[in-house]
């Protein structure tokens, strides 16, 4: 008993660091929904891909022999090729899977299916292009595992604080970009209300192309954290990682950007406490009743507005 | 000309469904026709939670693998037990819906998506004890799965072969079209199309909609439950990764690709969805991608499935019109 007292903290920091990065994703899930009112199964394969993309970098930098591999350098080369490529192909997935159902106004069934089409076909297309096997992060070349320091006993990596620090400031882009600047205002209104929104001259397709650039940005970025976190990645990855993130993004309210960063937040450290409490092989059962439980008794999620039409984003 | 087809046609079906297995020119294709009358199955069960009621359960197959380890639990070496086929079939029946009414009876309130979601939690949650319930105390065998099923046997005569598991899963397939058409056209049929048009409506009208929805997740979570201990004697052995989510989403991309509601839609669906990547075998690794991409494609160029209501005059004219 006293080992698990002494060890929860280290745990709680890696739930936070894990949750972190869930609330990245979620917030591509939780951005998409609030525009369409859709579930995008695709989202968990560009995360997939932004990891795949963050590796290739990483690795040509390693075969250049380019110096010292410093990470304040080396960071941004990984996380912005990885946000801008999976913006675009959120976008092509918006383009070619859900467009043309949703602007024929067919039902609600058929952008999951092309959803689950469209994952298939990511994963696979990753398989045959990348191999089967995993692909491994060279991560301790760029934070040694000798970065860390010790706090109250918990012993941090300077990677841990790297993950919280680049999430932290990619939502808070993301909060000012929504709230502060005009494109972020033509999102919300369409979120609000599509047709109105259409009538006051906000370019309806525009923004939901930008919606998903966004979310679909955060999940590549996403991607290269948790490729950096793990040190191993592999085309299958995306599934998992997306149904956590959407568990965290329905968590935290969906449609609610706010909640999206908590729920992210609250599934790591309910995971990592699962795992050292109970047994990690029941984690995801206490992460999915955990959610079971809040939509029966606060369908709208934890940190959800009561009505959950009246504010989207 | 079309509409003589329309109304002969599930004689035709019915036809060439008795004569296939005599035609194949191999045990394997029987063995693959025989899956597709499994997974039909286990399709017209989620047409009447998705298609009648307009309920998105994600998490399906978890009554479909409730059902398998139920009839292995209790028909196998396992735990002793090895009793008749039909008692086992109607306990595995019952704890199938049973456990839908347990599903369904805290989290039938919620909207659509939310529901789609708990299920799926529900689904994710099924897979996961199956997995890990074999310590401390071996429940499920992990894993491992378990194995050395009893086969299904009527009067001393054993079914072991192929083509003898197809005609019986094509007579279970045929009662549950059947029963498929027959509760579509009544009274709960009613109330579940009318709750899938506009809930808020339907209670006005004075449908019990929590009751009959728990009735449609009951219903399908039986027939899936069935079709998991039909799977379980087939196999003779059940494995949790045969209820993996992926298997769920294929079950629905069954129904919604064949046409949502329509039952020989949803066979057609049953059969395009276990045929296709048999026939793309040739192509081996490319196989999936080009699976994900027909599926794709067919949702953009006919999103109302291959057959809709459309193809079916009859039921538009007994169903309420929109």
């Amino acid at each position: 008993m006293l080992d698990i007292i002494s060890i929860l903290p280290q745990q709680l920091v890696f739930g936070l660091a894990l949750g972190a990065v869930y609330g990245l994703i979620a917030l591509g899930y939780t951005m998409v929904y609030g525009v369409l009112t859709m579930i995008n199964f695709a989202h968990g394969e560009v995360f997939m891909i932004g990891a795949y993309i963050g590796w290739a970098v990483l690795t040509f930098l390693i075969g250049q022999q380019v110096g010292a591999l410093h990470p304040v350098w080396v960071l941004p080369m990984l996380l912005i090729p990885a946000m801008l490529l999976c913006g675009g192909l959120g976008v092509i997935i918006e383009r070619v899977a859900y467009r043309p159902l949703y602007a024929r106004g067919a039902s609600r069934l058929g952008p999951l299916i092309t959803a689950v089409g469209a994952s298939i076909v990511l994963q696979n297309a990753t398989m045959l292009t990348q191999g089967a096997r995993m692909k491994v992060y060279a991560t301790h070349l760029l934070f040694p595992s000798s970065w860390r320091f010790s706090l109250f006993g918990v012993s941090i990596s300077a990677l841990t604080i790297v993950i919280l620090l680049v999430s932290t400031l990619l939502m808070l882009g993301l909060s000012v970009l929504i709230q502060r600047t005009s494109l972020g205002r033509s999102i919300r209104a369409v979120a609000e209300d599509r047709e109105t929104a259409s009538l006051m001259g906000i370019d309806v397709g525009r923004t939901i192309s930008l919606t998903f650039f966004l979310g679909s940005a955060l999940g590549g970025a996403a991607g290269v954290l948790i490729g950096l976190y793990y040190t191993q990645i592999d085309f299958m990855m995306g599934y998992s990682a997306g149904l956590k993130a959407f568990t965290a993004a329905v968590l935290g309210g969906i449609g609610n950007i706010r909640g999206a960063m908590l729920g992210g937040l609250l599934l790591g450290i309910i995971e990592s406490g699962a795992s050292t409490l109970i047994n990690p092989a029941f984690k995801d059962v206490v992460a999915f009743a955990a959610l079971i439980l809040a939509l029966v008794f606060k369908p709208e999620g934890l940190f959800g507005e009561r009505d959950a039409d009246k504010e989207k984003i | 000309m079309i509409e003589r087809f329309t109304r002969y046609s599930p004689a035709l079906i019915l036809g060439a469904a008795v004569f296939a297995p005599l035609l194949a020119p191999n045990d394997y294709v029987v063995g693959v026709l025989a899956r597709i009358c499994l997974y039909a199955l286990l399709a017209l069960g989620l047409n009447i939670v998705v298609g009648f009621a307009g309920l998105l359960d994600l998490g399906f197959v978890a009554f479909y693998g409730i059902g398998s380890y139920v009839y292995a639990f209790l028909a196998s070496p396992h735990f002793g037990l090895h009793l008749p086929f039909a008692l086992a079939m109607l306990i595995v029946t019952l704890s199938a819906a049973v456990s839908g009414v347990l599903i369904g009876a805290p989290t039938l309130r919620l909207r659509g998506d939310y529901l789609a979601i708990v299920t799926l939690g529900f689904g994710e949650i099924t897979y996961i004890c199956l997995v890990n319930l074999d310590r401390p105390i071996n429940i499920t065998g992990g894993p491992n799965g378990l194995i050395s099923i009893d086969p299904p046997s009527f009067f001393g005569a054993v079914i072991d072969r192929n083509i003898e598991y197809y005609y019986l899963f094509l007579v279970v397939l045929g009662a549950v079209v059947l029963a498929s058409f027959r509760l579509r056209d009544s009274r709960i049929g009613w109330q579940w199309q009318a709750i899938r048009e506009d809930e808020i409506a339907a209670s006005a009208m004075g449908v019990d909609t929590t009751r009959a929805k728990l009735q449609a997740f009951a219903i399908g979570a039986a027939i899936a439950g069935f079709a998991g201990g039909l799977l379980a004697s087939w196999q003779r052995s059940v494995f949790p990764d045969n209820f993996l989510l992926q298997e769920s989403i294929n079950v629905l991309a069954m129904i919604i690709l064949g046409g949502i509601g329509n039952v020989l839609g949803v066979i057609l669906g049953a059969a395009v969805m276990v045929a296709l990547p048999e026939m793309f075998r040739e192509l081996a690794l490319y196989r999936l991608l080009a699976f994900g991409a027909i599926l794709m494609l067919v949702m953009i160029l006919r999103p109302q499935g291959l057959l809709s209501h459309a193809g079916l005059p009859r039921l538009r004219n007994r169903t309420m019109s929109r």
